[in-house]
């Protein structure tokens, strides 16, 4: 038998099991945290900051942090939701995201979250860093240019054997990730998918069905990010 | 004393152009120039990109028409995936594109008559330009403001209904569509309540060419001599001669209706057409290679076409077409201000081919995307509103785009309209001892008939606007007037 805690977020109280992340609480809950490097079947890293949420007046990510019992939360303020939408502008400045041309346009959890913070316009300076397209995989576009390095691909994407299909590649300002040249031309057809759907944005592209969902019909485009979680 | 006119920025057309105009001791026009001072380079920054990419990213370098630069795109993809040179898609394929298309030109045209160039006509050449513009027309001849907004919303709502949005879609991708018509959209489409159907729109097209054949008859000299030249004339025709907006092969015909390009093949464009830079232009010259760069030059767009094409397959347009043709004897027509003529045929040729396109069951079907052999070349071609506009990809083996060449429609005019700036700045300015407003309008108007667009053309950065600058022989800049 599980233990039962009781939470708070943003005074709200709810009912979760020890031993469940934050996020995890309040999604099952519906109270909808924004992530985007953490992923199911994936162990959490909290590398993006999205999720981050504030207890005991201290800045934590959700994704990390394991619920506690009496725990009070805060989420949905405005210092938070700043903060989130400052994250995602840093995002969009560090590489180079041309919305109207990605596939993923309405299915990209990036672009899905700057609708819900209402991002209009970043607050700070455009990189636009020169970044390359690997093709060479016969099945997958990998286009740094839209990476924003959260490692979903790294985690999720293996062969039987359990060996990574994407890996990093330097440090710093040149980190990127990168399809392993060989194993890249070895991918299968429905992990190359696999790969484009847990992708959280544009980076990894399935080769040669470019928007055959028309607009209307994506995953965002009626509904933002977050409402299939929120009651 | 010789001086030189800068018209800056030429108003009521797409994009940013200026003219200047050099006279001399005499007071005789000596040179024109019509500039394009716009840059934008599509050509380049779209190499690289994953093909697919091509008809949604390139699309994005017009406002006004979008849907062309994205079937074009999607017609060169088409034959890079093996699905043909435009006869190769499903039926639903084919006609969705067509019924995009031609909302495309139907709203685009409409937005030129009414909203740039019937102020013109209303209010004449040399009116308080504080009347004439789309304002003056909505507080004067408010019904015919009604029809030109109506009309161009229809247009934009078969554009929505076909490729996802008003402006931008999606909906052409290589080897067909990504959705088909529904029951529901078609009927909102063909008997959608007054004035928003397919009959209405027809009636009104009828209307606005009713409109312009009266102020011709009343005009007649000012219509027939404005800006008339000789010239060659160059479109896409369908394979039996008839007009085809959409698909079909390269025709080209000299001043006398001698066919000089004899339906060959678009893939092949490249053999036959080549570009020249000037200097002073962002904005290329192209000319037929076989006839060189003084005699090669051609006109496209409405009038292009209407001198090309052998017969109109609706019967209203045609009608419109045979009257048409009557008034040169069957000789290709080289009055300038007779583009209006032209595209108002169009404009109900498109009224009548999108019914016709509303009532095909084939638009309800599923089979929307077919592939074949790969290739890495391809080329399509598509009749524009305001003419014949080139999309020419080539890919690599990872199916990155390694060149693009795009020949927009207002390019092709390049020539065309400097020489039309060059007989009205003549016919108006000689001799003249002040340069007026109406005069510098006069230019304009020249301009306007072509419908340029000139963002599209050049690749831009910057906003719309006009100037005129009056330069002496030592190129010394004597008055400048802007709008």
């Amino acid at each position: 038998m599980t233990n039962k805690i009781k939470i708070k977020i943003d005074g709200k109280e709810i009912i979760t099991d020890q031993g469940k992340t934050i996020v995890e609480a309040a999604h099952e809950n519906g109270i909808f945290i924004p992530t985007l490097c953490n992923f199911a079947g994936a162990l959490p890293k909290g590398c993006c900051r999205m999720c981050t949420i504030k207890i005991n007046n201290r800045f934590m990510t959700s994704c990390t942090t394991p619920a506690a019992h009496g725990m009070e939360v805060e989420n949905n303020t405005n210092e938070i939701n700043d903060f989130r939408k400052g994250i995602i502008e840093l995002l969009f400045v560090s590489g180079n995201h041309f919305c109207p041309s990605c596939e993923k346009s309405g299915n990209c959890e990036l672009q899905a979250l700057a609708y819900r913070y209402q991002m209009m316009v970043p607050r700070f300076p455009y990189d636009f860093p020169m970044k390359s397209v690997d093709g060479s995989s016969p099945y997958i576009i990998k286009d740094q240019n839209r990476c924003i390095l959260c490692k979903r691909c790294i985690k999720t994407i293996k062969d039987d054997q359990g060996r990574h299909y994407f890996a990093f590649k330097e440090r710093g300002h040149k980190l990127e990730v990168l399809l392993d040249d060989k194993m890249g031309k070895e991918i299968s057809s429905a992990l190359a998918k696999k790969a484009m759907e847990n992708c959280p944005v544009g980076s990894i592209i399935f080769k040669e069905v470019g928007f055959e969902v028309p607009i209307g019909q994506r995953k965002y485009d009626h509904k933002p990010i977050g409402s299939e979680i929120e009651n | 004393m010789p001086k030189k006119i800068t018209i800056e920025p030429v108003t009521r057309v797409e994009g940013h152009g200026k003219v200047t105009i050099q006279i001399d001791d005499a007071g005789q026009v000596r040179e024109t120039r019509l500039h394009i001072v716009e840059f934008r380079g599509f050509e380049r920054f779209v190499q690289g990109r994953p093909y697919w990419e091509a008809p949604v990213l390139v699309q994005r370098l017009c406002g006004i028409c979008p849907v062309s630069h994205h079937l074009a795109a999607a017609k060169a993809l088409d034959v890079i995936v093996g699905a043909g040179t435009g006869l190769g898609l499903t039926a639903v394929g084919e006609k969705m594109r067509r019924l995009m298309h031609y909302g495309q030109i139907f709203q685009s045209h409409v937005l030129h008559f009414f909203h740039l160039s019937s102020p013109d006509f209303l209010f004449g050449i040399d009116a308080d330009p504080a009347i004439r513009n789309i304002i003056g027309v909505v507080m004067h001849h408010k019904d015919l403001a009604v029809q030109g907004v109506m009309m161009r919303k229809y247009g934009q709502e078969i554009i929505k209904y076909t490729a996802g949005k008003k402006i931008h879609g999606t909906g052409a991708i290589p080897g067909g569509i990504n959705k088909n018509l529904s029951i529901e959209e078609r009927d909102i489409l063909l008997h959608g309540a007054d004035p928003l159907n397919a009959d209405k729109m027809v009636e009104w097209s009828v209307g606005a060419l009713a409109f312009f054949k009266a102020y011709h008859k009343n005009n007649k000299t000012l219509v027939d001599t404005f800006a008339e030249f000789p010239s060659n004339h160059l479109s896409i025709v369908r394979a039996d001669g008839a007009m085809d907006l959409y698909n079909g092969v390269l025709r080209a015909v000299d001043t006398e209706g001698t066919r000089i390009l004899d339906d060959v093949d678009c893939q092949d464009y490249d053999k036959y057409i080549e570009e020249e830079v000037r200097s002073w232009s962002y904005m290329k010259f192209p000319y037929l290679k076989h006839l060189g760069k003084e005699n090669g030059w051609y006109r496209v767009g409405p009038l292009a076409r209407l001198n090309t094409c052998d017969f109109i397959p609706t019967p209203l347009a045609q009608r419109e077409f045979e009257e048409f043709k009557a008034y040169t004897h069957g000789k290709p027509n080289n009055m300038t201000l007779h583009y209006h003529w032209a595209r108002l045929i169009e404009t109900l040729h498109a009224a009548e081919e999108i019914k016709n396109l509303l009532i095909d069951t084939d638009l309800q079907k599923e089979d929307l995307v077919v592939k074949g052999k790969k290739s890495h070349r391809g080329v399509g071609v598509i009749e524009a509103p305001r003419g014949t506009l080139f999309h020419h990809y080539e890919i690599n083996d990872n199916d990155q785009i390694t060149l693009a060449n795009l020949i927009v429609s207002t390019t092709n005019n390049n020539q065309p309209m400097n020489l039309a700036v060059n007989h009205t700045a003549k016919s108006f300015m000689n001799g003249q001892k002040e340069i007026t407003e109406g005069m510098m309008n006069a230019v304009e108007v020249a301009i306007r008939a072509y419908d340029p667009c000139l963002s599209c053309a050049t690749h831009a950065l910057g906003q719309m606007p006009l100037e005129m600058t009056l330069v002496n022989e030592n190129n010394e800049i004597i008055d400048c007037k802007t709008k």
